[in-house]
């Protein structure tokens, strides 16, 4: 009998006979009833309270507050893609700049060395944030591939005000996500950070040193 | 300033086995160094997490998480099959293992199918259950652990002391050195700086290996999803760089729906290190599919049992297998806050070690594990699946001395005859009455021959000594009319209060 047998038997056969399962209610975990203005405060409180940064910007100037960013944190090589909107406007706005964008819809065996120490910054849209832990939520594409938020040593993230919902639940829920799961789906709160010794929190352990939020506002807002 | 890669050479970890629990607790009460660092880091953890409740219904979470896990455990064999299903599907590839030595021959086979030389590991619990990197590095397939904590108790040749703060045993001068020495880095006191030449390390180790293992938070049926939480980013390393990545999980780990993981990490985060978040939370549901430009072209998950099959066909005991791993018992315990994580000798240390540890050892190896406790209840009450574990602990004493069901392994391993016959004794004598009166007034009349020292009981305490006068024999005097007004004194100052 394989392995795989042996144990679905026993646990079938339970000598103290079969289990019943109790009702979950989830009420603990959703209806915040929070406004637009309590999640975007909330939001920006507790990502800033782990280290992450917010810069307000509207839909129209993001990508000058992004050029103005790039050159205040020393960018030279800004990794992104080139579909999504967020990438096409960065892309655009910067052509002219004298950022160096890296293109990150390649086959990465191809480019593993250049991206560990040649790449600056990582630009990434983001699909929302939740109100309630201070967190991005992002399904990587071809077009935005995983590894574009973690390796680069600063994490540039786009984030619509108005897609900042209340707890991680109900971003679950309302988007369906059970109903389709994209190759990897990431919440990110904050740039990598460990306090492996003696308890001393200390920031880019492994992955960004540096989390910045552009949260675009509509024009006037 | 940074040696550019580490000179790691296959340590031969220190050992600590749960045997010598007692000779162990000594020797870690009398480590002002050991008491210190984790006299510090717990109570920052205790209060980080008092505060990180302080806006949530917390008991009814706590409600919602323990039904979370019981659902899931009521379905187990079901939606093991379904998560196996789901995985496939998705492209990962699912394995069974009744052992760990077992899932070591699996992951051993699958790193030797891709010629593999170079490991890197996120942590894993169940791995160290195992003893996985030594089989790896039996034959000849280096492990490298990539979680700061993990590389650093690793390069100190030594096992993890806690299950979610590997190196909280060491303080930064330790570290320092440790790192001065297996590394080449400079001796300094600035954090910073020693993170930055980890971070330099292990990024070229990232690149190099072969094969990424990691562990398993939850497992969903649902969707075949598996969930990694960390702060690091060396999980996200781990299961994204390396070709293929090989991720472990005890049977247990599995939860139904992809809803039933939102409570869970609430409560795991806030509970462990007193965070509302951590940094990353890793879904990961494929392999890289065709079009993606990274990710892993192999994805494995191996299932293992490794004694949780026998936990689960018990009602009492099967509480144990809702554990989310968080460490807020040990946090809280007041024995391991002492004596520290390696004293306890088992992968698992602190109360759910004691109450886990029985079960994959056996009561012979780990019998005084569950001793190891005061049952002054902290652990079942901020444990955030509600496990009853002080309940468990005196259910495991009990098998311990061949009282319970005897389906622990080892049960009644503490049974000696001379005790089972004492308190035979003692239960006769207790239960008639002029036998009862005759013994205590024949010890009284002897009390001065009552040892002074009643073994370890008395370190500590005053050795009991029988009244001169029974309680009942003062009683009766003074119900005759009899009392001399002095009543108490046979008694005063003769018993430990």
């Amino acid at each position: 009998m394989s392995a795989r047998d042996t144990i679905l038997r026993r646990l079938r056969e339970r000598t103290d006979g079969p289990l019943s399962a109790p009702e979950s209610d989830f009420a603990v975990v959703t209806h915040r009833g929070w406004s637009a203005e309590e999640r975007l405060e909330r939001f920006e409180r507790l990502i800033t309270s782990v280290h992450g940064e917010v810069l307000h910007v509207t839909r129209d100037d993001w990508t000058q507050a992004l050029a103005q960013l790039l050159s205040d944190k020393g960018v030279n090589r800004l990794a992104l893609g080139r579909e999504h909107p967020v990438a096409a406007e960065a892309r655009a706005a910067l052509a002219d700049a004298e950022v160096e964008l890296v293109d990150v819809d390649r086959a990465i065996e191809s480019w593993q060395r250049e991206q560990f120490d040649r790449v600056d910054a990582g630009l990434t849209s983001v699909r929302g944030a939740i109100a309630e832990t201070g967190s991005l939520w992002l399904w990587p594409t071809p077009d935005e591939p995983r590894r574009l938020s973690l390796v680069p040593p600063l994490h540039v993230a786009v984030l619509d005000a108005d897609t900042i919902e209340d707890t991680f639940f109900d971003v679950v829920e309302a988007h369906d996500w059970a109903g389709g799961m994209p190759t990897n789906a990431l919440l990110i709160s904050g740039p990598s950070k460990t306090a492996d010794i003696e308890q001393t929190l200390a920031y880019g352990v492994h992955g960004p040193r540096e989390l910045v939020v552009l949260v675009r506002h509509p024009k006037g807002a | 300033m940074m040696d550019a890669t580490p000179t790691v050479q296959t340590p031969t970890v220190q050992t600590y086995t749960p045997r010598e629990f007692h000779r162990q607790a000594h020797d870690a009460l009398g480590n002002p160094q050991i008491r210190a660092n984790f006299r510090k880091a717990m109570d920052g953890l205790m209060d980080k997490r008092r505060d990180v409740f302080g806006d949530w219904d917390l008991e009814t979470l706590r409600e919602l998480g323990a039904n979370i896990r019981l659902r899931a455990l009521a379905k187990l064999p079901d939606l093991l099959e379904q998560l196996e299903a789901n995985c496939e599907a998705n492209g990962i590839r699912v394995h069974w293992a009744e052992d760990g030595e077992q899932a070591c021959r699996i992951i051993r086979e699958l790193c030797e199918a891709r010629d593999a030389k170079a490991v890197i590991k996120g942590k894993s619990m169940v791995t160290e259950e195992m003893h996985l990197n030594a089989h790896l590095e039996a034959a000849g397939i280096e492990a490298l652990e990539s979680d700061l904590g993990e590389y650093l108790v690793q390069l100190n040749e030594q096992t993890p002391s806690h299950i979610i703060m590997p190196a909280i045993h060491l303080n930064t001068d330790e570290i320092s050195g440790i790192m001065h020495d297996k590394t080449g880095l400079e001796r300094t006191r600035d954090v910073d700086v020693m993170t930055a030449a980890a971070r330099h390390q292990l990024r070229e180790r990232f690149m190099a290996a072969d094969v990424g293992i990691s562990g398993v938070n939850f497992a969903v049926a649902e969707t075949g999803t598996l969930c990694l939480v960390e702060n690091e980013g060396n999980g996200r390393m781990t299961t994204t760089v390396p070709p293929v990545h090989i991720a472990v999980t005890g049977i247990e780990k599995v939860v139904e729906q992809l809803r039933d993981v939102p409570p869970l990490y609430a409560l795991l985060t806030r509970s462990a290190t007193g965070q509302h978040v951590t940094t990353y939370f890793n879904m990961i549901n494929s392999p890289r599919k065709a079009g993606e430009h990274d990710g892993p072209e192999e994805v494995h998950l191996v299932l293992v049992d490794n004694g949780r099959s026998n936990i689960y066909q018990d009602d009492e005991l099967l509480d144990t297998l809702r554990c989310i791993r968080c460490g807020a018992c040990m946090n809280h315990c007041p024995v391991y806050t002492r004596v520290g994580g390696h004293t306890y000798g088992t992968t698992y240390p602190g109360p759910i070690g004691s109450i886990l540890m029985p079960h994959l050892m056996g009561l012979e190896e780990t019998k005084d594990l569950p001793t190891a406790s005061s049952l002054c209840g902290a652990c079942g009450e901020v444990c955030p699946v509600k496990i009853p574990i002080p309940d468990l602990l005196v259910r495991l004493r009990r098998e311990s001395v061949g009282e319970g069901r005897g389906n622990v392994p080892g049960a009644g391993v503490k049974r000696t005859r001379t005790e089972a016959a004492a308190w035979k004794g003692f239960q006769w004598l207790a239960t008639h009455p002029s036998a009862w009166r005759g013994g205590t007034a024949v010890a009284g009349k002897l009390r001065a021959l009552a040892p002074a020292r009643l073994g370890p009981w008395t370190d500590y305490r005053s050795a009991p000594k029988p009244a001169g006068t029974s309680l009942h024999a003062l009683v009766k005097r003074h119900r005759a009319g009899k009392d001399t007004g002095n009543t108490t004194g046979g008694n005063r100052g003769e018993h430990d209060s």
